[in-house]
């Protein structure tokens, strides 16, 4: 069975059969970054066009070598450099991008629903690189590519998630992706960032519980999954620092309250010494590097089959294509 | 003269519904009696024949926004009055957000005159309350009213201060005019820019709660009671400010309140980051709209009102974040208030009263079809289908999100003065 992906919006629309096919699909990518020699040509004379309207480091970085690495060239186009800045809408700025021909779009915005509307607008595979507080797929992909990698199945887990989960797309993605595979979910972290709808997340049935102790919300967990406290996304300080390091910073300790063989996750950047202890980050538990190189693949992966469908003659279309 | 012929009346103010024609000579009605009787007298009279259609007083729309002066690149005087005649409306009340805003009496005199040249329907256009609508000092109110203005509003910019909504509806109070406040605590707006719910945390948009909209109306209605002016609640969307507005009409406090068609149609399940769902206050949750609905049925509403707010395509083609708030609403009014009608959650006569007697109650006057009565005359049907086409609109702007939409019944014919203004073809 194989699956075509027009656009890469967002989580939310696949199953878990074309979820499941994507990790597949990564498989091979993910032995690539151990060869001496990383460089394909897979997508050579193909463009990537990196769009980030909102200041981003590792998920560009990782997107442009990933298109590097399948030999694609690649036009940037960031925030501080771009036209936005003399009052060129969204609109203007991608339909410029489009008419110098790339054959996908790579896009970060602050707004949710931003990587829609260009998708709505423009006539070329578009994938979300995270738009605002909505979605971050490819993110939830290479978690969902380390975990499986660990534990062997996505099936049934604990998962519990650290943080400001209202302002989190990394979150969303994750609950998302993870709730097909019906995995349980617990939400923890203060109570002005859990509102009651995030148990409305993920399809009907999806167990998702809401607690604001730390120690209550580890206990049996598979999967930890830490947020960064995201301060830029905040309309104001809703909380002091040492606040959140008191009650929530996952150390050693706490750790020890979820199952033995717990894996930490987190999406970075990561704070040491606020989110995440540093014996934690180091620990062999985490899976944070992991993480970045499973990033690597994934986006190999979804670049390769975006961009490939494009040119394939239409066939059968996953049902969301058109989102 | 003119002669409507045929058709069946529908007059809420007496409560009749029957065949009548009627006769207009001049700006007035000069007779309305069964069908056939005014025929002698209407001798060499331009004949409609309103056969199969509903003949009821004049629409009037209690908010809108024309955008002239400042604002032409979305709508005009000219285009927004056109397409409230298509609409079916024979009067509307302009708000005074305009820029300049019209918070004194030489923008509200260029308004009404440009409106008189070029407007086939009448303007009553509405006076800011405070100058600018900064909510710091009173505009002019009594120099705008007497070039024109039928109530005050700082819509869009809510009253903030508590003390200046008093010493405003003090002073409105002694000029007999109602004050019209688009309730919304700012502080838990803080940059919504959709109604909180599980939609709005699914999507990652910002959202407000109820309380924004109904903490403020709550707050009006108390300082409403201290001063006893007539106060009137704008785009009412919330369950929680309905009864309030409820509980204060059992009181027997001068409040009213308005609800727009797309409050009572969509809800913020709608919402998916289409820029055309996206106006203020936000579409609610599907309780608030049942509740609405509820309210426009057992007389708790007054009116029912189009915040009519055309934006053009730059504002709205951008991010949902980013995006101007409102929608075009004339020339879909009657069509979605015909929908509760066939859905059988109000009668035709109420959704009439809703659009004539209520709003005209509102401002302190009377719609009746009645012989000496003005000759503004809103003839629909209740049963012809026709697609509403933005392409088509008579308005500058085509953000709304009931393009596309299929209707059972719209509007037919709009007579102002006497004259038709707006026949609709085929």
């Amino acid at each position: 069975m194989s699956y075509r992906f027009g656009q890469m919006l967002g989580i939310e629309p696949l199953s878990a059969d074309e979820i499941t096919y994507l990790l597949d699909q990564s498989k091979p990518f993910q032995e690539i970054q151990r060869h001496p020699l990383k460089k394909l040509a897979t997508l050579r004379g193909k463009t990537v066009a990196l769009a980030f309207f909102e200041p981003s480091t590792r998920t560009r970085i990782s997107f442009a070598t990933a298109a590097s690495r399948l030999g694609a060239d690649q036009m940037n186009l960031q925030a501080e450099s771009s036209s936005l800045k003399k009052g060129e809408s969204l609109l203007d700025t991608v339909r410029t991008l489009d008419a110098m021909k790339p054959d996908c779009i790579v896009m970060r915005h602050a707004c949710s629903g931003a990587a829609d509307f260009v998708a709505r607008n423009l006539d070329l595979p578009v994938i979300n690189a995270g738009d605002g507080t909505h979605e971050h797929p490819s993110q939830a992909l290479l978690d969902a590519l380390t975990i499986r990698d660990r534990r062997g199945s996505l099936e049934g887990l604990n998962v519990t998630i650290l943080g400001d989960i209202l302002h989190s797309r990394v979150a969303r993605s994750n609950i998302h992706l993870l709730s097909k595979f019906g995995c349980r979910f617990t939400l923890c972290g203060p109570a002005m960032w859990l509102p009651k709808e995030l148990e409305c997340l993920g399809p009907a049935g999806t167990s998702i519980c809401r607690m604001t102790r730390i120690s209550e919300a580890l206990q049996d967990a598979d999967i930890v999954i830490t947020l960064r406290v995201q301060q830029e996304r905040l309309h104001e300080p809703a909380l002091a620092i040492d606040e959140y390091v008191l009650q929530y910073q996952l150390t050693p300790a706490r750790l020890r309250l979820a199952r033995p063989d717990a894996l930490v996750l987190h999406p970075g950047p990561m704070v040491r010494g606020l989110e995440i202890d540093s014996a934690v980050a180091d620990g062999p538990q985490s899976c944070v590097l992991e993480q970045v190189t499973n990033g690597l693949a994934v986006r190999m992966a979804l670049l390769f089959l975006m961009i490939s469908s494009a040119d394939a003659p239409p066939e059968k279309e996953s049902s969301h294509a058109a989102d | 003269m003119l002669l409507i012929k045929n058709g069946r009346v529908l007059d809420p103010a007496s409560g009749s519904d029957a065949p009548r024609d009627i006769l207009l000579d001049g700006d007035r009605i000069a007779a309305v009696a069964p069908a056939g009787q005014l025929d002698a007298r209407a001798k060499g009279a331009e004949i409609f024949d309103a056969a199969k259609f509903i003949v009821a007083p004049g629409f009037i729309d209690l908010h809108c926004h024309l955008r002239e002066p400042g604002g032409e690149a979305s709508e005009t005087i000219e285009t927004g009055t056109r397409a409230a005649a298509a609409g079916g409306f024979t009067a509307i009340c302009p708000m005074p957000n305009t820029r300049p805003v019209n918070d004194n009496a030489s923008v509200t005199r260029s308004i009404v005159e440009r409106a008189a040249a070029v407007s086939p329907v009448r303007v009553w256009p509405i006076g800011a309350a405070s100058i600018g609508s900064k909510g710091e000092a009173l505009a002019e109110i009594a120099a705008m009213k007497e070039v024109g203005i039928v109530a005050v509003s700082d819509d869009g910019r809510p009253i903030a201060n508590a003390k200046l909504l008093r010493q405003i509806m003090d002073y409105c109070r002694a000029l007999d005019l109602p004050v019209i406040d688009h309730c919304e605590d700012s502080s838990l707006f803080a940059g919504a820019v959709m109604r909180e719910g599980k939609q709005s945390v699914r999507l990652g948009l910002r959202g407000m709660p109820a309380a924004t909209e109904s903490l403020a109306v709550a707050r009006d209605v108390q300082v409403g009671e201290l001063t006893n002016c007539r106060l009137h609640i704008a785009h009412l969307s919330a369950r929680a400010s309905l009864e309030l507005v409820r509980s204060a009409k059992a009181k027997g406090l001068p409040v009213t309140c308005e609800v727009t068609p797309h409050h009572f149609t969509l809800t913020d399940e709608d919402v998916q980051y289409d820029t055309r769902f996206k106006m203020n206050p936000p579409l609610a949750s599907r309780e608030d709209r049942d509740a609405l609905i509820a309210g426009l049925a057992d007389g708790t509403v007054d009116a029912i009102a189009t915040d009519h707010a055309p934006h053009e395509a730059a504002l709205k083609e951008v991010e949902f974040d980013r995006a101007a708030f409102g929608i075009t609403g004339f020339e879909s009014a009657i069509g979605l208030g015909l929908e509760l009608v066939h859905a059988g959650k109000i009668s035709l006569m109420r959704m009439v009263e809703l659009f004539t007697a209520g709003p005209a109650r509102v401002l302190g006057m009377q719609r009746r079809v009645a012989e000496n009565d003005p000759g503004d005359i809103t003839i629909f049907s209740t049963d012809v289908p026709w697609t509403f086409d933005v392409s088509k609109t008579a308005s500058k702007s085509r953000n709304s999100p009931f393009d596309g939409r299929s209707f059972r019944g719209g509007p037919v014919a709009t007579i102002v003065t006497g004259k038709i203004v707006y026949r609709r073809e085929g």
